[in-house]
């Protein structure tokens, strides 16, 4: 591991590119696109050559770190760093955003809407999300956090559908809502640190020594925030509409990355910072999640609209990844983040082939289709391999997180896992339905003459699919690297996974306790 | 000679000329001497040149003051014979109300965007008379305001530094009459002018009646107008209570008029809305500043000691102004109007970090005053840039203030559109802009200070905010521009300086304020 800033310059890398594409000339559309594609390639490669140095074995919490101070009377520093969780979740979003700027090559109309302002968007965007999950410093991850609010506020309200505005501005309602009450807990968390000019740095506030009432206050206003980002029920209103009306392929990386922020902060930063009271909200939380798995689920089946549908099933998925993060097992919690990813890219395969068929047809009501799978078979046939993945088929990259997560539950919360795993068989019925109206059956008039995906969609599909089989029959890899990050959250947590009823469930996995 | 000063003379036991330390007052010397010279200029300069001259003499005068603030930073004493403090906070607050002042009296002279600038030509004439006719079709240019500007800004630079209260309610008024005029000198809509001028005068004699009234209280009360004094009659516990009470709390309804802190932020926004623009900008950032430094040394310094009285009440204030100001701010149709509002919900931001007096750091920092510094600073420049972009963006009726007519703005003029959304950025409080950390400043003073209540309903305040400027926003960005609606002008080199500057400084504080808050944590402390 050399002292390159690999971090920095994989977050600084789109937001030039960013920079560059919204100074192209007007009109030069095409070329916008074209270097948007290429900028965007560049952080893939580095996250390929970062997850190769990774040191899965490594003693330290952190690899690739930078540190510099930045305003140190607020005792910020510029702080850079990832363990497994935020490099596995920084390749999610390294992955899906060329995908997303190929997929979105058609979805601004000309003339309406200035193209390259899009893509520089995403690539702004790009920048925010990898900064969100590098940040080791409290008050870095706030201003990342925050500040990824503003390109998805235009993508969505400049983009988006008829309802745009009102979507983007309920978005940013709520999100900034949470996120200043995310603030005054800041603020808080520093008033009770131990000072100095590297008081917010991440290792400096774990352990912390303070009152019961103190904590928990500190740890509602994070939670709340991440809860509303995530979205949790009974927060989560936002979602659907944010979803239906931004343009797919924001709603990829909303869904996809954006809201993993939620449960991303759940996991670094509620868990280890307030760990007396994270246990004191567990119960809480577990039943909050376990109402948004099945109310998620329910809410999705009665959806009319192909968008919202898998905004709702999102809301289910969420509640899952939640779940196995408050349950405090060790299994749960690598199910939780291996689901943030595998979530990922199931999501974001229905959010792109949805906005594919939607932008063929010219609507997003389900039954406006029928018997697409006659007319586009690779288009239908793609669609149902990302749907059972979304529904946690054996074999597919979805169930192995979820049988994680209920399995690490199970061992702590019976009656939670249990009634969580109707949400399986729910999930059948939404993605099975949605599939059934759409894809099977005789064409209508409208749905005859569809075409099915060219040479340019199937290149943005074929990675996820790919990715999506990969990770259903070898998730090793990414549970390697996930794994040592799990445990140590658990030891600073200090939970121990219950009492093993065979020797292989209790063991920490990665062995990295001194 | 009278008999009575004779007499006077007689008792005391020698009589010493006072002293006055001319070196250390040079900022007030210099700007108020600028002023002197524009008046010459305006009565034997030949009108040609006079605008240029004019606008000469001002920068002069800021950029000398300015200087001359730099050079007595660090210096801690009292001058004028106890009358001004020259000390941290004075200083800091000085070059802040000179550094706002420079923009400020940019936009002022502008003339490309309506023929002649933006004042009346001839404040005498009646709206709509032949006499304003003939002036306009001439295309005299109004140059009186430079000199009135710099008068306001000598009251302003001695405001903050102000160590007894009668010099304080000299400074007060000198800052306040000349914009009592200018508000009234608005080239367009100029019964809307007046009657902001009219409304402004007479509030503002109210409150000065108010605080000329509690300062007789106090002096009734520890036999000196001098804060030091008032301090120390405060700790000795002699006098009346009851005059230290109502003094202090008529004192305190004179400074927080000017503020414009709810229940005296009345006047706020008809006479934001009515004022002429650039005046607008110049009175929400500088006088901000000037009477929030004159709030701080007389709390702090004067009756610092009886804390316990007048914090509660203050805490009251802080919460009613931001939360009235961001609620009612909700309602609004005008940006002019909208942004009077929106600097009610600031000023009840910067009590938040006033009210922090028990903040102080291990290494001496008062965190209570070096955020309020800090956040003056910073707000003062996101609010001088807003509305300079508010005077560009126009019909042919003159500025179009309106909201509606702001729909689609980014279609007609991204640039204009982007950093209008920056500033209001800024205003909620978005990261990377200075108000962010400003925000965080005063929180974090207020929790310091055991006040995390304080804090979330700041925070609740500043979520409410955060939707009627995203509402500006949405209409800009979001809806499609009216078939009619304004254009964005193409100003001169001094607006655009102006907005350039303050969109600078406000990324800059946003970004990397290390520096700034140094400086601020530096000159936290008063002199006693």
């Amino acid at each position: 591991m050399s002292d390159f800033p690999w971090l920095t310059v994989l977050a600084v890398v789109p937001l030039v590119g960013a920079a560059a594409v919204a100074a192209l000339p007007s009109g030069r559309d095409l070329l916008a696109k074209q270097v948007a594609l290429v900028v965007s390639l560049v952080p893939l490669g580095m996250t390929v050559a970062i997850a190769l140095d990774f040191d899965k074995n490594s003693s330290s919490a952190f690899q690739f770190t930078e540190t510099y101070q930045w305003i140190p009377q607020f005792g910020v520093s510029y702080a850079l760093g990832v363990d497994g969780i935020a490099l596995v979740l920084i390749a999610l979003a390294t992955v899906l955003t060329p995908v997303c700027i190929l997929a979105s090559w058609h979805e601004v109309e000309v003339g309406r809407r200035s193209v390259k302002g899009y893509v520089a968007l995403l690539l702004l965007l790009e920048t925010f999300m990898i900064g969100v999950f590098a940040a080791t410093d409290v008050f870095l991850f706030y201003v990342l956090f925050e500040g990824m609010l503003v390109p998805m506020y235009f993508i969505i309200g400049s983009y988006g559908g008829p309802q745009r505005s009102y979507a983007a501005v309920k978005f940013l309602l709520y999100s900034l809502a949470g996120g200043l009450l995310m603030l005054a807990a800041v603020i808080g968390l520093y008033v009770v640190s131990d000072g100095g000019p590297q008081a917010f740095l991440f290792h400096n506030l774990v352990g912390l020594h303070m009152g019961t009432d103190t904590e928990r206050l500190l740890f509602i206003g994070f939670f709340v925030a991440f809860a509303i980002k995530a979205p949790l029920w009974p927060v989560h209103t936002w979602l659907p509409d944010a979803a239906a009306e931004s343009p797919p392929s924001g709603a990829v990386l909303l869904v996809g990355v954006m809201d993993k922020v939620g449960t991303f902060g759940m996991i670094r930063f509620c868990l280890p910072l307030f760990p007396d009271a994270s246990k004191w909200a567990a119960p809480v939380v577990i039943t909050l999640a376990v109402i948004g798995v099945i109310y998620g689920a329910l809410l999705a089946i009665g959806q009319t609209d192909l968008k919202r549908l898998i905004a709702y099933t999102s809301i289910s998925h969420f509640g899952f990844i939640v779940l196995g993060i408050f349950a405090m097992t060790t299994q749960a919690q690598s199910g939780s983040t291996l689901y943030m990813v595998n979530h990922g890219f199931s999501t974001a395969a229905l959010f792109l082939i949805a906005g594919f068929l939607i932008s063929r047809r010219g609507s997003r009501l389900i039954s406006d289709f029928g018997g697409v799978q006659r007319v586009a078979p690779i288009l239908a046939g793609t669609f149902l391999v990302a749907g059972l993945s979304s529904l946690a088929l054996p074999g597919l990259s979805t169930f192995v997180s979820e049988f994680l997560v209920l399995v690490g539950t199970f061992t702590r919360y019976e009656a939670a896992a249990v009634i969580a795993t109707l949400g399986i068989i729910l999930a059948s019925v939404y993605i099975l339905l949605m599939y059934q109206r759409t894809m099977t059956g005789e064409p209508n008039e409208h749905t005859a003459k569809l075409a099915d995906l060219n040479t340019r969609e199937v290149w943005v599909v074929a990675p996820l699919i790919a990715v999506i089989i990969a990770l259903g029959f070898y998730p090793k890899p990414l549970l390697d690297v996930i794994n040592p990050a799990v445990a140590r959250t658990m030891h600073q947590v200090g939970v121990t996974d219950p009492k093993p009823l065979t020797p292989a469930v209790g063991t920490p996995v990665g062995g990295t306790a001194k | 000679m009278s008999p009575h000063s004779v007499a006077a003379v007689h008792q005391a036991t020698t009589f010493h000329t006072p002293s006055i330390e001319y070196s250390k007052l040079l900022p007030i010397l210099i700007v108020l001497g600028a002023a002197l010279v524009g008046v010459l200029v305006e009565a034997f300069m030949g009108r040609a040149w006079r605008h240029q001259a004019q606008l000469g003499i001002a920068l002069i005068g800021l950029v000398g003051a300015f200087v001359s603030v730099v050079s007595l930073a660090g210096d801690n004493l009292v001058a004028a014979e106890g009358s001004v403090a020259v000390d941290g906070p004075a200083l800091f607050l000085q070059g802040t109300i000179l550094l706002l002042a420079i923009p400020g009296v940019l936009v002022t002279a502008e003339r490309s965007l309506d023929t002649g600038g933006p004042f009346a030509p001839a404040g005498s004439s009646l709206p709509g008379s032949q006499h304003e006719r003939l002036l306009t079709a001439t295309g005299v240019t109004q140059t009186e305001v430079f000199p009135l500007l710099m008068f306001a800004v000598g009251g302003m630079l001695l405001f903050p530094a102000a160590n007894d209260l009668l010099t304080m309610f000299v400074a007060l008024e000198v800052l306040s009459l000349p914009l009592y005029l200018l508000c009234g000198l608005a080239r367009r809509r100029r019964l809307l002018s007046q009657e902001a001028s009219l409304k402004y005068f007479l509030l503002g004699s109210f409150s000065s009646a108010f605080f000329l009234y509690g300062v007789a209280l106090l002096y009734g009360y520890a036999g000196t107008v001098r804060l030091s004094g008032i301090a120390d009659a405060v700790s000795a516990n002699t006098g009346d209570e009851t005059l230290l009470v109502i003094g202090t709390g008529l004192v305190a309804v004179g400074l927080l008029f000017k503020i414009g802190a709810v229940p005296f932020h009345s006047w706020t926004p008809d006479v934001y809305q009515g004022a002429p623009t650039p005046i607008t900008g110049l009175m929400a950032a500088c006088t901000k500043v000037a009477a929030f430094g004159a709030l701080l040394r007389f709390f702090y310094v004067g009756v610092g000691g009886m804390v316990w009285e007048w914090q509660p009440v203050l805490w009251v204030v802080a919460i009613l102004t931001m939360l009235v100001g961001s609620v009612v701010a909700l309602t609004q149709t005008d940006v002019k109007r909208m942004l009077a509002y929106s600097s009610i919900a600031h000023a009840g931001f910067v009590l938040v970090g006033l009210v922090a007096t028990d903040s102080v750091t291990s290494d001496g920092e008062v965190l209570g005053v070096s955020s309020v510094l800090f956040y003056l600073l910073a707000y003062g420049f996101s609010t001088i840039g807003a509305f300079a972009v508010v005077t560009v963006v126009r019909d042919s009726a003159g500025e179009a203030t309106h909201l509606s007519q702001w729909a689609g703005l980014a279609r007609r003029s991204p640039l204009t559109a982007v950093v209008f959304t920056f500033f209001l950025a800024a205003f909620a409080g978005i990261p990377l802009t200075s108000g962010f950390t400003a925000k965080f400043a005063v929180f974090r003073a207020a929790w310091t200070a055991d006040a995390g209540w304080l804090v979330v309903i700041g925070v609740v305040a500043s979520a409410i905010a955060v939707f009627f400027y995203f509402r500006v926003v949405v209409l800009m960005f979001f809806s499609a521009p009216a078939p009619d609606g304004p254009t964005v002008a193409v100003p001169s080199p001094l607006t655009t300086l102006t907005i350039a500057l303050s969109a600078g400084v406000t990324l800059l504080l946003g970004v990397w304020p290390s520096q700034v808050l140094e400086l601020a944590g530096n000159a936290s402390q008063f002199i006693r």
